[in-house]
């Protein structure tokens, strides 16, 4: 590698971390003022124009606090988390093309090495919740693993689905075999299965179950304060960025367009940003729309549904690839089978009787006869 | 020396090192944590010898799922019990596997390791076709096994769940 390609990557680098930055800003903004407007609030509007300055100020704000430290903690593995949290989620945009070639590194198994790195961020987590030596933060870290490898399951059989498709890992390939019809029209199941694997994974409303603020007073996260908390908030909104990028690249073709030549680079970014910031604004109608999911019901959606239709998914892809049945025959397939899933589920809300639950106590043993 | 061997030994000084804390740290968290340096330091290896996809699989398999299944049972177990731990019966035998695995490996290194290899890596549909064509009995082999044990473990579940 000569000096100038380094120097080139290490510029890329820091060009992502501070677009990523803008970003979560614009992100901040976005979601509490169409929130605001949802509920028929106006949102931030008092720090420069349409409030457009809140974020900024609130980053200041969340600079300048002061940073609290239990004496409990374990104070290597407590300052160790939020890095363990943030360092993959910014890993993962090595490989995320946002127009065609204007990517750091261009990776064949790019899928897979997304997936590889998205995960270790749930040992930051656990490790966060640990630390903390508080009951609701070791709750919320369990909770926070139970979910997200619960769900990591239906995505990455989703993600699958779409790699055998496009005969690829590569995003760039992917995104160009959907220059003819996006895989959302291909396979819609693999589009739900991924939004809503996607959306737990984010543990964004209504899947908030690890940070559940009337449940266990933010989890993990309850005895972090400061910069150190920023730090995990910053994942969050980056992460939230990246599923919704994943679901353009995916499904939704990308910086293609009917009508607009991908190939000037510009206009190939604005295709993508716009269809990644409305795949946003659906986020955040769902958190505006939805409350919260128990956690039972949490991980029978998981592992009842999402797996057996990401299953169900691959299978038909893969029966459709190999006998080269005609192109709508999977559209019609996947289709169908969404369906049935919906009228199943709705049907079963509405006639199944509550559940009744016993609670059982934890009563300690007696200690002589742990002595044995 | 060249960069490739900087890097080297740089990734065995982590798995080294990581391993060692394991061993020797009292706090079985922090054991499990330096256990994910060490693995994370192997994965490095692997992607030094140009093995992409085994890289990456160990990131994902022991960096995502075995590192957290094993947090997640030592958080369930009462972490107090473990504070004090100063030694393990088993030493012995566990000293004795280690060092016959590491005459096995060494012997095999000696033996068998050719001087002058040239490093090529594989690209990922050349792998997939030779897993499922030349070594296909193998490795539906190794599924079997996982099937296996995926209901196994469901057996247990639901023993515990009617009691």
């Amino acid at each position: 590698m000569s000096a100038l390609e380094t120097l080139l990557l290490v510029l890329a680098i820091f060009g992502v971390l501070t677009g990523l930055s803008v970003i979560v800003l614009s992100l901040i903004w976005l979601e509490r003022k169409f929130l605001g407007r949802m509920q028929m609030r106006m949102g931030p509007m008092h720090v420069g124009p349409f409030g457009l300055l809140q974020p900024v100020a609130d980053a200041v704000k969340l600079m300048a606090k002061e940073d609290l430290l239990s004496s409990l903690v374990d104070r290597v593995v407590y300052w160790v988390a939020p890095l363990a949290v943030f360092v993959p989620t910014f890993m993962i945009w090595v490989t995320i093309p946002v127009a065609r070639d204007l990517v750091i590194r261009n990776l064949d198994m790019g899928l897979f090495y997304i997936i590889a790195f998205s995960v270790l961020s749930i040992v930051g987590l656990v490790t966060a919740g640990w630390a903390s030596s508080n009951k609701y933060a070791v709750l919320g870290g369990f909770r926070a693993a139970a979910q997200l490898v619960s769900y990591e399951i239906p995505l990455i059989l989703a993600v699958l689905g779409v790699a055998m498709l496009a005969q690829s890992m590569n995003l760039e390939e992917v995104v160009n075999s959907q220059s003819t019809v996006v895989y959302a029209l291909v396979q819609p199941l693999g589009l739900v299965i991924f939004f809503i694997a996607g959306l737990a994974e984010l543990g964004r409303t209504p899947f908030d179950i690890h940070p559940a603020e009337s449940e266990v007073v933010g989890g993990p996260f309850v005895e972090y304060s400061g910069a150190h908390w920023a730090v995990f908030f910053l994942a969050e909104y980056i992460n939230t960025f990246a599923i919704a990028a994943l679901t353009v690249l995916l499904f939704l073709g990308g910086w293609l367009f009917p009508g607009i030549s991908g190939d000037v680079s510009a206009l190939g970014v604005l295709v993508f940003l716009v269809k990644t910031y409305l795949v946003i604004l659906v986020v955040f109608w769902i958190r505006g729309t939805y409350p919260r999911l128990r956690i039972d019901q949490l991980m029978s959606l998981g592992w009842k549904v999402l797996v057996p239709l990401a299953l169900v998914n691959v299978v038909i892809t893969a029966s459709y690839m190999f006998y080269g049945w005609s192109a709508w025959s999977l559209s019609l397939m996947s289709l169908a089978i969404l369906g049935a899933a919906i009228w199943g589920l709705s049907k079963r809300m509405r006639t199944a009787p509550t559940p009744e639950y016993t609670v059982k106590l934890y009563v300690p043993a007696p200690e002589a006869s742990n002595a044995g | 020396m060249s960069l490739s061997l900087v890097v080297f030994y740089l990734l065995g000084a982590v798995c080294l090192g990581g391993a060692v804390g394991v061993v020797v740290s009292r706090n079985v968290v922090h054991s499990a944590l330096l256990l994910l340096v060490s693995l994370m330091g192997v994965a490095g290896l692997y992607l030094l010898l140009l093995a992409e996809f085994l890289a990456l699989v160990q990131v994902l398999i022991y960096g995502g799922a075995i590192t957290i299944i094993v947090l997640f049972v030592i958080m369930l177990t009462r972490v107090q019990e473990f504070r004090a731990m100063k030694d393990n019966p088993q030493w012995p035998l566990a000293v004795v596997a280690a060092l016959a695995m590491f005459v096995l490996l060494a012997a095999a290194m000696i033996k068998g390791a050719p001087s002058e290899t040239t490093r090529q890596s594989v690209s990922f549909e050349e792998l997939g076709s030779s897993l499922f064509t030349q070594w296909a009995v193998p490795f539906e082999v190794a599924s079997l096994v996982l099937l296996v044990a995926l209901i196994g473990a469901i057996v247990i579940a639901r023993e515990g769940g009617e009691e």
